[in-house]
């Protein structure tokens, strides 16, 4: 056994590769240093950019895109899209609000029957992809026109208005508003619970990503779905479970919306899923599948926050706000193919 | 290097020929030279001394708004005549603006205007200004809940009294039944237009979901309904762009109703010029941006409020044929 282990030591996968060359292969190391540029800029170019309120501000919108980003990143490794992921923010709020309402049931009702939907909505999409064959593209675009219908069908319908009624007087409100859309005072500035569950995302979508067997699942699936299947991995089970995931992601979304604002717009949440997909594609995550990481997606988001904040705070004409985006989009993407060809290469 | 510099030379030349065919080539009329005539006519120095203060504006405006347009151009004049330094940002998703309204607190600005269209969203980003001791002007939407969240006063149109000034209107030209067009779903202020015009109206009314952002499906949206209802005398769109997809509707589908519409534009000014649009309500965008700088300057300078609690209303004001010289003029300059 020594004897093999020794002679088949120049086989790749033994190789001993150093620190640096492994920091080169990390899919979020582009879009760090994209990050680092962006805050080093706006730093320099906005003069209230860096007072710890401000930055509370900046953190409280990358967190709202960064809960959705990291199951979107996470399903766009195992090579799939989601395009009703924007919208299903708005119906998981929806849910909670007029199931709660109708009901007159404890809010807690209305949250766990909107995190069943949310998760079904996955389920659907999952098995729709994976027993029709259909692109992922076509699937969600599907369910993406259904649920805007849904949210303002059923608004109508229910409620009479497009938005949903109150309510902040109903039992269980003050409790879900703590867990979903608190304020955590730290010295004098004001910190959003998001920013919590946000980074609580990142954490156990790195660890089921790099510790679990569902981790290796994800890359298979997303790299070669045959050949995945070949070695036996439940690709199925696996893409119904990243769906799953952005229910979830979906679901405390929504109830952050419900829960901060009080009343829901049934319109809103059209045009979301691409600034998810955006913050995944930013933090490195190929869109081919099969490669990225929670931590890049986070990493996106913060960029997201950053421009999207930085420039009102450096009192930049808002309209330029998407050119600046798109740009910052092409470089990061650029430079993470740069560093991974780079990477790659020097292996 | 060499072809380099013949490439460079080449696009000189024809740079500087093109400057001078537009140099030679000059419209007398029009075009931005008369613009910037226009301008400086209007003067661009301020007409105080007191400190430069600085005043931001937070709008529910999508992107390429025309109506926030005029509002922003209103505000920014009053903004050079106060000597105000003048921030204007914009975002349609209610949690966005609301983030947007937590960067100018965090700014320390020394006045706030915010519209306030998804009201309950805007709550807890204009408390957080109420607190910081910024002084906050609701404008445009939110008549309801402005005192209610503690801004000093709010200037706008009604909504309701808006669709009930319509109302009248239908009535005193004589329409049986009239159809609501409603261009974006889930706006409350849209809601509310219709439901005022109801109101008042003594004929029937439809309501007429389109979806704004694709024209082509407007007009393809009124122009079967008309075909479909041939009883229907008027059509009332929400907005300024939505009249005239309304008459190209009305024309190809051999309609004879009428065509009324909320807001104001060129378009709509030259329609009821020569006749093809009945009426349009306006609620004066322009006085909405102008008058919320100039009350924060009040408010700042002298502790002046207006409106006792009450909103200041900009509108409805109906216009129709007999105004629309002047206001063809005005809206040509953006300022109607």
């Amino acid at each position: 056994m020594t004897a093999t282990a020794t002679a088949k030591s120049a086989d790749e996968r033994l190789v001993r590769t150093s620190p640096l060359r492994k920091l080169l292969g990390r899919p979020e190391l582009g879009s760090v240093v994209g990050a680092v540029a962006v805050f080093v800029f706006f730093t320099v170019f906005a003069d209230s950019f860096l007072k710890p309120t401000s930055l509370a501000t900046v953190l409280y919108a990358a967190s709202t895109i960064g809960i959705m980003a990291v199951p979107v990143a996470l399903l766009m490794i195992g090579g799939e899209f989601d395009l009703s992921a924007g919208v299903l923010v708005t119906s998981s709020a929806l849910i909670s609000s007029m199931f709660s309402y109708q009901m007159t049931a404890n809010v807690w009702v209305g949250v766990g029957v909107s995190l069943l939907a949310t998760l079904a909505i996955g389920v659907f999409n999952g098995l729709m992809l994976t027993r029709t064959q259909l692109p992922s593209f076509i699937i969600t675009l599907g369910t993406f026109l259904m649920l805007t219908g849904m949210n303002l069908g059923f608004t109508k319908l229910i409620s009479g208005t497009v938005s949903t009624k109150k309510i902040s007087d109903m039992e269980g409100f003050a409790s879900a508003q703590d867990v979903f859309a608190s304020t955590l005072t730290i010295g004098d500035v004001d910190f959003k619970v998001t920013i919590l569950w946000w980074l609580g995302m990142v954490a156990v979508a790195t660890w089921i990503l790099l510790r679990t067997r569902a981790g290796n699942w994800i890359f298979a699936a997303g790299g070669n779905k045959e050949a995945a299947r070949a070695v036996g991995v439940p690709v199925t089970a696996t893409k119904v479970g990243l769906y799953m995931g952005v229910g979830l992601g979906a679901w405390v979304a929504g109830q952050h919306l419900l829960f901060s604002f009080d009343v829901v717009q049934s319109g809103e949440g059209v045009g979301n899923e691409l600034t998810y997909i955006i913050a995944a594609v930013i933090g490195g995550c190929l869109i081919t599948g099969g490669y990225g990481s929670a931590v890049g997606s986070a990493v996106g988001a913060l960029i997201f926050g950053m421009t999207s904040k930085g420039i009102v705070f450096a009192e930049w004409n808002p309209d330029w706000f998407k050119f600046f985006l798109g740009a910052m989009l092409l470089l990061a993407t650029l430079l993470n193919h740069w560093v991974r060809r780079r990477a790659e290469a020097s292996t | 290097m060499a072809r380099v510099r013949t490439g460079v030379r080449a696009v000189g030349a024809v740079l500087a020929m093109a400057l001078g065919v537009s140099l030679a080539g000059c419209s007398d009329t029009g075009g931005k030279r008369a613009e910037d005539a226009r301008k400086a006519a209007a003067g661009g120095k301020a007409a105080v001394n007191t400190p430069r203060w600085t005043f931001a504006m937070i709008t529910h405006s999508g992107d390429g708004d025309t109506f926030w347009d005029i509002v922003q151009q209103g505000a920014e004049q009053a903004a050079v005549k106060d000597n105000i330094k003048f921030l204007y940002s914009h975002n349609d998703e209610a949690q966005q603006q609301a983030q947007l309204v937590d960067t100018a607190v965090d700014k320390d600005v020394d006045g706030i205007i915010v519209s306030l269209a998804k009201p309950d969203a805007m709550k807890a980003a204009v408390a957080r200004a109420v607190k910081a001791g910024i002084p906050v002007i609701t404008v445009n939407s939110g008549s309801a809940e402005s005192k209610k969240f503690g801004a000093l006063t709010h200037i706008g149109q009604d909504e309701t009294v808006a669709g009930q000034a319509v109302g009248e209107e239908l009535n005193k030209r004589g329409h049986k039944k009239a159809l609501c067009v409603l261009h974006e779903q889930g706006n409350v202020g849209h809601e509310q237009r219709c439901d005022g015009t109801k109101d008042t109206f003594d004929g029937k009314l439809a309501n007429l979901y389109v979806d704004g952002t694709n024209m082509p499906d407007v007009q393809a949206a009124i122009e079967a309904k008309l075909q479909a209802d041939d009883s229907i005398d008027a059509v009332v769109t929400l907005g300024a762009p939505f009249a005239d997809t309304a008459v190209k509707a009305k024309e190809s589908a051999g309609s004879k109703a009428e065509i009324d519409t909320f807001d104001l534009n060129e378009a709509v000014a030259t329609g009821l010029k020569d006749g093809t649009l009945g009426f349009a309500v306006d609620q004066q965008p322009y006085l909405q941006g102008y008058q919320a700088v100039d009350l924060l300057w009040l408010y700042r300078y002298n502790a002046d409020v207006l409106g006792g609690g009450q909103p200041v209303l900009t509108g409805p004001q109906i216009v129709t044929e007999k105004d629309a010289g002047d206001l063809l003029d005005y809206a040509k300059r953006g300022t109607r």
